[in-house]
């Protein structure tokens, strides 16, 4: 089970605030997909390779050359503030 | 080592910056002097929608580092999500690998105060740097350049015991990746950064004390320090009956001591799982295979085989091993002399210090080491005297001529001919006929020191000698 104090937890790891209603609706819809996965988690895997990605194919490298295709303009065009071309965001210390 | 009943444990983490040309997932340009966001994507500054594509030379690379540190290769290494907040990591996660590293399970061996030490590696990873944050008190400038350059981050084992060790232990690895050129080694750019974790425990007690982590240190003398202050602060608290707190300390070099970071509420929880955007590291046997057979000499084996096969003292093999480069010159100018001592006295006393002097790295050096050798040559066959191959080192400093071009230039050829050095004896003892008369009455202590001086200024350094030493024995008979 999930209680509140969990959903506190990982809201705030999530950065979301989230009002007293909203943390004991969430328990509980959380709680019934944990509880799903419990369900599944009693299927035998023995001798399973745990499955990372679905697909098949063999790993694909980029080789290790330059290619500059945006400017710095465009890179910041959308940022809500900026300072030049740096991102300006709240203090963080 | 013991400090006040306590014994130290010490583990390092360091962040190896793969001097790649582009980002471990986008092919935007790691150059260090870049524009602010100029070397930036939508991948690096983690637009919705953009998808990594993973550097091939970013696993080579560090294929080539977890092989000199005699690392296992995993075939198959996933890179895994960190989840955390701060505007550095634009995604709210940075790729890294968790529970399957492409390298681990290795060791290095070094030597402190001349005693071998060994130290288990745990894991060698890869992983994306952060961007770079300005703090600015009522606001924050980040610039992404740096968000994205691939990074290894190579784990020792808690095996480290005193800060000197912690120290060399820094510098192996520095060594190390410059030898492979997987990274610049530039620590005052931070290429190169060590995290120390820190705990002191009571001498024979088997479980760990609680550890600090000091964070981002760019210089081994600090980190040797850093550890010393820590280790003193923790045991002063234990003493005082205080607890050791799980925290991130940072170094003040201006202050020599330590500082607690701001201490986090919460426990960090990185929620890490399998990146799905990017495919699992599959490497072939082949691959490895071929990279560990293009491994340079590492220093340790070239110190030992300079040693053992070119008969040079410790002492010699290691200052001469320091740098790979240098280790390539010394070697370019043994061919060239087939004198291996005295190369390696040349290249130490004088070419080190001129470069020194001028602030000079081994590869700008205006001698080639052929020439070196090949000046080296000339004495050993008698052409010039040592004294005078002083002269012809600073004119080759000075203009890159080939040794043969200047002894000829400045007519600086040993004379060898003992009829001519036989009548600079003559009239040196001619000039000095009281001191003769005092050598060989005994009545003043042995002269020929001075007799032999006066002989090679008068011949201007040019006279061979052994010849100048022979003669003179004989006539002072």
């Amino acid at each position: 089970m999930i209680d509140k104090k969990a959903i506190e937890h990982i809201a705030k790891l999530a950065r979301l605030s989230i009002t007293e209603e909203e943390a004991h609706e969430y328990s509980a819809q959380l709680g019934k997909a944990l509880s799903h996965f419990e369900l599944i988690a009693k299927i035998n895997t023995d001798g399973i390779e745990p499955l990372v990605t679905p697909t098949e194919i063999e790993s694909f490298w980029r080789e290790d050359v330059v290619k500059q295709e945006f400017t710095a303009e465009e890179m910041t065009a959308n940022a809500p503030a900026k300072a030049g071309n740096l991102f300006k965001v709240p203090p963080v210390v | 080592m013991s400090y006040r009943g306590f014994e130290p444990v010490i583990g390092i983490e360091i962040h190896v910056q793969l001097s790649t040309k582009t980002k471990i997932f986008s092919a935007d340009a790691t150059t260090f002097d870049a524009a602010d966001n100029e070397n930036t994507s939508p991948i690096s500054v983690g637009m919705p929608g953009s998808l990594p594509v993973v550097n091939r030379k970013a696993i080579e690379y560090s294929i080539k580092t977890g092989l000199a540190l005699g690392c296992e290769i995993r075939r198959k290494s996933v890179f895994a999500r960190k989840n955390y907040f701060y505007p550095d990591s634009p995604k709210g996660y940075q790729i890294s690998q968790y529970d399957q590293p492409i390298c681990e399970k290795g060791q290095i061996v070094f030597k402190v105060d001349g005693v071998e030490k060994v130290i288990g590696i745990t894991r060698a990873h890869m992983e994306e740097d952060a961007g770079k944050s300005n703090h600015l008190g009522d606001y924050t400038l980040i610039n992404y350049n740096r968000a994205g350059i691939p990074l290894l981050e190579i784990v020792s084992e808690p095996d480290i015991r005193t800060p000197a060790e912690a120290a060399e232990y820094g510098r192996t690895i520095h060594q190390i990746v410059r030898y492979l050129d997987v990274c610049d080694g530039n620590l005052e750019e931070g290429s190169l950064r060590c995290d120390c974790n820190v705990s002191v425990r009571k001498v024979g007690a088997a479980q760990f004390g609680t550890k600090v982590e000091l964070k981002n240190i760019n210089s081994f003398r600090f980190v040797e320090k850093a550890i010393e202050y820590e280790i003193e602060r923790q045991i002063d608290a234990i003493e005082r009956g205080e607890k050791i707190i799980q925290e991130t300390r940072l170094w003040d070099p201006d202050k020599n001591r330590t500082f607690s970071m701001r201490t986090k509420e919460d426990a960090q929880d990185y929620r890490y799982f399998p990146d799905p955007d990017l495919l699992p590291v599959i490497v072939s046997d082949e691959l490895v295979e071929k990279i560990r057979k293009d491994l340079p000499e590492l220093p340790i084996a070239r110190a030992k085989r300079f040693q053992t096969e070119h008969g040079l003292p410790e002492s010699d093999a290691l200052v001469l091993t320091t740098e790979k480069p240098l280790a390539d010159f010394y070697e370019a100018t043994a061919q060239e002399s087939k004198n291996y001592k005295s190369s390696a006295n040349w290249i130490m006393t004088e070419l080190l210090r001129e470069l020194n002097t001028t602030n000079k790295k081994i590869k700008d050096s205006p001698i080639r080491p052929e020439q070196l050798g090949k000046m080296i040559a000339l004495i050993d066959k008698g052409t010039i005297s040592g004294k005078i191959a002083k002269t012809v080192f600073q004119e080759m400093w000075q203009s890159g001529k080939e040794p043969e071009t200047i002894i000829k230039e400045k007519g600086l050829v040993q004379v060898s001919d003992p009829a001519a050095i036989e009548k600079i004896v003559d009239e040196v003892l001619a000039a000095n006929a009281q001191n003769v008369e005092d050598h060989k009455s005994g009545k003043k202590k042995n002269l020929l020191g001075f007799f032999v001086g006066a002989v090679m200024k008068a011949s201007k350094g040019q006279a061979n000698p052994d010849l100048v030493n022979k003669i003179l024995l004989e006539k002072l008979k």
